[in-house]
C-alpha cells in the first residue's frame, strides 16, 4: 500500500489547521454561512437531513487495518456507532457535529486519510477495480496509476473549479468491477500483441438525469503519458463545458453534445500541445510508487486445497470467494447485506473486526466496493474456514454476493437532503421477502440497485433490476428499470411503465423473478433472459390485473 | 400553519422556532402566520442556527406535524433507526412519518 511521503503528510496537516480555523471563525460570526459552506464543502462536510455529513475518501478503495481501525474509532468517538460505506468506495458519517469536525480531520490525518475533494466541482476520490493487485484476471495492477491520479488531481488548480464534480475510476482487467464506462472518464489498462501496456480511455459516461456509456476516445495512450492525456480530455472539458445550467455542466453532456470524433479531435489536439511542456510526473515517481505496490510476501509452498465439508462454510465460498493470482490464496468479500438490514452499513465493532481480520489473515489490507461491501484481497486458503467462522460470529459472514439481497441503496430519504423517496426500508423489504438463501441461489446473479432519487448515487440506471424513488405529490413512488449493466456489457435499464408504492415495488420485483424463472435457458442469468426475450413478458405479467374469481 | 426550521450551527442538529428560541421537539414549534422572514433574519445573525426555512404543518392530535415527509423524518430521525431517532424505539414513529 502506498504511504505518505513527508509531502503528502504536510499538505494533509495543513488542511487540518486551515479548516480549523475556519470552523473557528464560522463559530465566531466572522464569516457567513454563505461564505463558510464553500469551505465545508471542499472538506466533505455536507450539511444533511438530520446533521452534518462527512464523506471521507478512501483512495481507490484500499485501506489498511490501520486505517480501518480509526473509521471504526471515529464512528464511536464523533458518531452514533456506526458508518455507511458508500457506492464510491468511500465512508460516510451522518451525525457530526461542526465544532468537532476539525478533531476528527485530525484524527485522519494521523493514519494518512482525509476528507479532501469529496465534494465540489472538482476531481473526485478516484476508484478503482476492488480486487486490483490479487484478480487472477488481472493484466495490470491498476493502483499505482490510481495512486499517480491521486497526486495528480488533489488540489490541482486548473480543476478545483469544473463546470461539475467529475468522477475518474482506473481497472486493470478484462472484467469490469468498478462500473468504468458509467464515469466521467473510465481508464482501462490493457496490453497490445507486443505486450506493452496502455491505457484505453473511455470518456463522457455517467448516470444521473442523464446516464451515458462512455464511448472510447483514446484507443492506447502510454502509462506515461496518462496524465497527460488526461489534462486534455480536463481542458476541453474546462474550457467548453456548459456552466449556465448544472443539469447539463457534466463532460458527458459536452461529449454528447459536439460528438465523440469531435470532442476526440480537440483532445488530441490539446494532448499534442501538453506532450510539449513536459508536464507529465517523471518516470521515477511512477517507479516509486509502483514499489509501494509489490505483492506482500506470499507464501509460495501454500495448498489450494480447501476442505469445504462444513455446507454452511461451502456456501459462503462459492458466493462470496474469488480466484486470486497467488496458488493458495483466495478473494474473500464481506458482504455488508445482512437480511433486513441497511445495506453499506456497519457498527464500530464491526468495522473494527474486519481491521483485525485484514491484520491476521490479508496482508493487513482491505478494500471497499462500490457495491458497499468490504474485500479481504489476500487470504491464505488455509485461513478461510477460520476466518468465515470469526465472520458469521459477528453477523458478517452473508453468503449472497451478487445475489438478489446484495442490493446496492443510497441512503434516500432517511438521511439525504437531495432525496425525493426513501432507499432503505426498500432494500429491507425486498431482501426479506427474498430471504431465503435457497431462493436467492435459484435466481443466480442478480443485481439489484435502488436510487432516492434521479441522482442516482444508487446506480439504479445500471442494476439487472433498478428502483428510482420519486416524490408524487408528496408521497413516495417507485419506478422499475430492468436491464441494466454496470460490468464489460454495460447497459442502461429502461423503466417499466407507470410507479409503486412500497410494498407494491416488492411485489412487482417478485413478478419480474417469476418471469425469469418460467423463461430462462440454460445458464441464463436474469440479465441475459431479459436481453433475450425483451420487456413485454415482464411488463406483461408486472401489470396485469389480479383475475377475480367466480 | 406555518413552521420555522433550522440546524443548530454547533451540532447539525434539526432545530425548530419555539416563539423564543429554539427546541429540538418538533412539537415545540410555534406558528408563524406572519413575520416569518424577520425572524430568520434576526436569528441568523446570532449565529447559532442555520439553513433556516418556513415549512408548512399542522396541528393534530399527536402535536405538531409537518406537512412533507421530508421534514417529518428530518422531526423524527431515521425511519430505519428509530434507536435514534427523538422517540426511541417507538414502534408508532413510522407510522406517524408515513
Amino acid at each position: 500500500m502506498y504511504q505518505y511521503d513527508s509531502y503528502d503528510q504536510a499538505m494533509v496537516d495543513a488542511r487540518v489547521a486551515e479548516f480549523r480555523d475556519q470552523v473557528n471563525r464560522r463559530l465566531a460570526g466572522e464569516i457567513t454561512e454563505d461564505q463558510f459552506k464553500p469551505l465545508r464543502l471542499k472538506n466533505g462536510l455536507y450539511l444533511q437531513l438530520h446533521a452534518y455529513m462527512l464523506r471521507v475518501a478512501i483512495p481507490y478503495g484500499t485501506l489498511n487495518s490501520r486505517q480501518m481501525r480509526m473509521l471504526g474509532d471515529i464512528a464511536d468517538k464523533y458518531d452514533r456507532g456506526y458508518g455507511h460505506f458508500t457506492t464510491r468506495q468511500n465512508i460516510q458519517y451522518n451525525w457530526i457535529k461542526l465544532e468537532q469536525a476539525p478533531d476528527l480531520l485530525a484524527d485522519l490525518a494521523s493514519v494518512e486519510m482525509h476528507a479532501i475533494q469529496t465534494s465540489g466541482n472538482c476531481i473526485r476520490n478516484t476508484t478503482a477495480d476492488h480486487f486490483a493487485g490479487a484478480a487472477a484476471d488481472e493484466l495490470v495492477d491498476p493502483r499505482p496509476y490510481a495512486e499517480l491520479l491521486r497526486q495528480w488531481s488533489t488540489f490541482h488548480p486548473e480543476f478545483d473549479y469544473l463546470p461539475r464534480k467529475f468522477k475518474i475510476a482506473i481497472i486493470g482487467s478484462e472484467t469490469d468491477r468498478a462500473a468504468m464506462k458509467l464515469h466521467d472518464i473510465g481508464i482501462q489498462l490493457v496490453k497490445n500483441d507486443a505486450g506493452e501496456i496502455g491505457c484505453k480511455f473511455y470518456v463522457g459516461g455517467g448516470m444521473g438525469r442523464t446516464p451515458m456509456i462512455a464511448p472510447v476516445i483514446g484507443d492506447f495512450v502510454p502509462p506515461l503519458q496518462m496524465i497527460s492525456y488526461l489534462e486534455a480530455c480536463l481542458r476541453v472539458y474546462n474550457r467548453y463545458g456548459r456552466r449556465d445550467n448544472k443539469y447539463k455542466a457534466r463532460i458527458k453532456i459536452l461529449v454528447h453534445e459536439i460528438g465523440a470524433d469531435e470532442y476526440r479531435r480537440q483532445v488530441e489536439e490539446e494532448f499534442a500541445h501538453i506532450l510539449t511542456l513536459g508536464l507529465e510526473p517523471p518516470p521515477a515517481e511512477l517507479e516509486r510508487i509502483k514499489g509501494f505496490f509489490e505483492q506482500p510476501g506470499f507464501d509460495a509452498a501454500a495448498s489450494d486445497d480447501l476442505d469445504l465439508s462444513d455446507p454452511d462454510f461451502a456456501v459462503w465460498v462459492k458466493q462470496n470467494v474469488h480466484a486470486h493470482k497467488q496458488a493458495g490464496y483466495a478473494i474473500a468479500t464481506i458482504a455488508l447485506k445482512p437480511v433486513g438490514g441497511i445495506p453499506g452499513d456497519a457498527s464500530a465493532d464491526q468495522i473494527r473486526l474486519m481491521a483485525d481480520l485484514a491484520r491476521d489473515y490479508s496482508f493487513d489490507e482491505l478494500r471497499v466496493t462500490h457495491a458497499q461491501n468490504i474485500v479481504l484481497p489476500h487470504v491464505k486458503k488455509a485461513d478461510l474456514y477460520t476466518l468465515w467462522q470469526k465472520l458469521d460470529e459477528a453477523g458478517l459472514a452473508n453468503a449472497n454476493l451478487d445475489l438478489i439481497s446484495d442490493i446496492i441503496a443510497c441512503p434516500g430519504l432517511d438521511y439525504c437532503s437531495l432525496a425525493n423517496a426513501r432507499s432503505i426500508p426498500v432494500a429491507q423489504k425486498i431482501s426479506e421477502r427474498f430471504a431465503d438463501l435457497g431462493r436467492q441461489q435459484e435466481l443466480g446473479e442478480l443485481k439489484l440497485k435502488i436510487s432516492g432519487c434521479i441522482n442516482a448515487c444508487g446506480h439504479h440506471h445500471a442494476g439487472h433490476i433498478g428502483i428510482l424513488g420519486v416524490d408524487r405529490k408528496g408521497v413516495e413512488n417507485y419506478q422499475l428499470l430492468l436491464g441494466g449493466s454496470e460490468g464489460a456489457d454495460t447497459s442502461l435499464g429502461t423503466i417499466t411503465g407507470p410507479g409503486f408504492n412500497e410494498d407494491g415495488i416488492v411485489d412487482a420485483i417478485e413478478k419480474a423473478t417469476d418471469v425469469y424463472l418460467a423463461q430462462r435457458t440454460d445458464g441464463e442469468r436474469f440479465l441475459d433472459t431479459y436481453r433475450r426475450i425483451g420487456m413485454a413478458p415482464f411488463k406483461e405479467a408486472i401489470y396485469a390485473k389480479e383475475s377475480v374469481n367466480g | 400553519m406555518k413552521i420555522i426550521t433550522g440546524s443548530d450551527l454547533r451540532t447539525g442538529d434539526v432545530i425548530w422556532w419555539t416563539g423564543e428560541g429554539w427546541s429540538r421537539h418538533v412539537n415545540d414549534a410555534v406558528d408563524v402566520p406572519e413575520g416569518a422572514e424577520a425572524i430568520i433574519a434576526r436569528e441568523n445573525a446570532k449565529q447559532i442556527v442555520t439553513d433556516t426555512q418556513v415549512i408548512d404543518a399542522a396541528q393534530t392530535d399527536e402535536g405538531v406535524r409537518p406537512a412533507h415527509i421530508k421534514d417529518r423524518i428530518r422531526a423524527l430521525g431515521p425511519t430505519v433507526r428509530l434507536d435514534l431517532s427523538l422517540k426511541p424505539a417507538d414502534p408508532a414513529a413510522g407510522t406517524w412519518v408515513i
